[in-house]
């Protein structure tokens, strides 16, 4: 589905400017909290106003300052899950789901019954959302919004509300609905992982600016800017000081020296390494690599944190290493390795 | 206890028929403006809203004598308004059954009106904005999302905008008098009887008063605490 937004909104700290044209199915919006992620779905949605701009659905304007266009948020067809899903509270799931089909000249009793059956509502029929557990109002507010069959839909931080047990199942859920749902689907989220999982297609934003745009894998493996880079959860960013086309120096990693796959231009200010990217090395090969000129980083003093899979590890010149953890292995100690090393290939140069 | 039984023999029935029949059609056009004004208001500008909050709340916050002060200004017949109904439409408010009707409502319509506007103002927007994506007309969003939702606020408004109207005394006593039959509601009589010193009339009447507002209540609260099955309670 082919969408042209292009829009300006004056918020309270900051001017969302945001622009996209494209064809993706699924696109993703990932921003920390309060950079204009919501104002942006609302403004596709029709419940916000921007400034100016214009947005196009389809073959369908939906809003343009320049030809005095803004749609009824009833005639656009976008659907609009929220965060705490906004079921109507005196209804019934029932008729939560056909309140969008009232009109329309469908069987709406027959289109509803498909819709109990797709997200498994079946028994629940004639309950209130007050009664229902976060995971089936969910489902609800999917169901009553895919029942009405929209041109895209719209989903705001859709696992926000839920604790981390439940949003891994929701997600394989969601998952599965957007694979099948052919019209756009725009989500919004401050998750990478959510983001990873569920778009093909992503924007990154920061106060109210896109600071990077493009497919979703490509965009994590190359993410160009050190703000793109911290977006996509890279916890280890430098400045640097180029020493060669293949050469930098990091003063924020304790002046370390590494060599880069990349070449380092003009315009490359900073490095970036994922936590997971490192190496561990016994003394022996840390004296072989640094014989051969490979990277080798010095651990010092660590400090170490302990989660259920995984070690969290700060090393004395201020890197992140993250390594998987056996569940039954309590003693990091016995693990200290002489030194680190990271390919070449890991290390991202960013602007 | 036989002077109570001779009072209730002896008892004219009218001032509560008349007070039943004011409360009702003044709880009735209350209801309507009440939830009318509210969303207007709700919807206008903050500094309309500051102003029209001030005057649509005065007649609550005013002594009723005052607010029946300025009804006889607008209504007597020696007023160009009350010249203008009764010229030209043979409508006469002062010392008539409409005047019960006017106080009643002007001192009861505030509570409708607030009740309501808080009502709304808990409604979380979401529920509107999602009734507005999913194609639904503001009329049928107003009447199957908002009023329910809103149900418990607007039902317990009704409730006190009732009670206020049918026990109205200040401005009604002032614009439609206290004429047996025609405008003598039971506020009134009880005030009366008790300068006649007749304690006993007036002790029946309150009892009276008493049994219907409890039913009233009831009733109310049963409707109410239907309204929310579904909800949580805290």
């Amino acid at each position: 589905m082919y969408l042209n937004m292009d829009i300006v909104k004056k918020l309270n700290d900051f001017t969302l400017r945001i622009s996209y044209e494209g064809s993706a199915a699924r696109i993703g919006i990932l921003g920390a909290s309060g950079c204009g992620k919501s104002m942006t779905l609302k403004s596709i949605a029709g419940i916000e106003k921007p400034d100016k701009g214009r947005i196009v659905l389809g073959d369908r304007t939906l809003f343009d300052t320049s030809g005095k266009i803004n749609l009824r948020p009833q005639a656009r067809r976008v659907g609009y899950l929220f965060q705490n899903y906004a079921l109507f509270p005196t209804m019934t799931v029932e008729q939560n789901i056909m309140a969008g089909l009232y009109g329309r000249g469908v069987d709406a009793s027959k289109r509803v019954k498909e819709m109990i059956t797709k997200f498994q509502l079946e028994g629940l029929e004639k309950r209130r959302p007050g009664e229902l557990s976060g995971g089936q109002q969910q489902r609800v507010a999917l169901a009553r919004i895919m029942a009405y069959r929209p041109e895209a839909i719209l989903l705001d931080e859709p696992f926000s509300a839920m604790d981390y047990f439940l949003r891994e199942r929701l997600r394989l859920e969601l998952m599965e609905v957007l694979r099948e749902y052919e019209g756009l689907s725009v989500l919004v989220t401050h998750d990478r992982d959510e983001a990873y999982q569920l778009c093909d297609h992503l924007l990154l934003l920061k106060d109210g600016s896109v600071i990077a745009e493009g497919p979703t894998k490509e965009l994590f493996e190359r993410p160009g800017t050190a703000d793109a880079a911290r977006l996509t959860g890279c916890k280890n960013i430098s400045r640097i000081i180029p020493l060669g086309p293949h050469r930098i120096c990091a003063p924020d990693w304790g002046g370390l020296e590494l060599t880069t796959a990349e070449t380092v231009t003009d315009e490359i200010s900073y490095a970036g390494i994922r936590a997971h990217d490192f190496t561990p090395l016994d003394q022996n090969s840390a004296q072989l690599y640094a014989q051969q000129g490979r990277n080798v980083i010095p651990v010092g003093g660590l400090t170490v944190t302990e989660l259920p899979f995984e070690w969290y590890v700060t090393l004395s010149c201020g890197l992140w290493w993250k390594l998987p953890r056996d569940m039954h292995d309590h003693g990091f100690k016995s693990r200290i390795p002489a030194a680190l090393t990271v390919d070449p290939s890991a290390i991202m140069l960013l602007r | 206890m036989e002077a109570v039984l001779e009072a209730l023999k002896r008892l004219d029935w009218s001032p509560l028929y008349i007070s039943i029949k004011t409360g009702i059609v003044a709880t009735f056009i209350s209801f309507f403006l009440g939830i009318f004004a509210a969303r207007k208001v709700l919807r206008a500008s903050d500094k309309v809203r500051a102003v029209a909050d001030g005057i649509l709340t005065m007649p609550l916050v005013l002594p009723p004598t005052v607010a029946g002060f300025f009804l006889l200004l607008f209504f007597s017949r020696r007023r160009p308004l009350g010249i203008l109904l009764y010229e030209g439409f043979g409508i006469k408010v002062v010392q008539s059954w409409l005047g019960c009707i006017i106080a009643a409502t002007v001192i009861a319509f505030p509570l409708m009106y607030r009740n309501a506007r808080a009502a709304f103002e808990q409604i979380d927007a979401n529920l509107v904005y999602a009734a507005r994506t999913l194609g639904m007309s503001e009329t049928r969003i107003f009447w199957t999302v908002v009023m329910p939702t809103a149900g418990p606020g607007i039902v317990s408004g009704t409730i006190l905008t009732f009670a206020r109207a049918m026990g109205e005394y200040g401005a009604t006593s002032m614009l439609a008098g206290n004429i047996p039959g025609k405008t003598a509601t039971v506020s009134q009589r009880i005030a009366m009887v008790i300068q006649d010193g007749d304690y006993v009339t007036a002790g029946v009447w309150t009892a009276v008063v008493i049994a219907i507002a409890f039913v009233f209540i009831f009733v109310m609260n049963l409707i109410s605490a239907k309204a929310v099955k579904g909800g949580k309670r805290w």
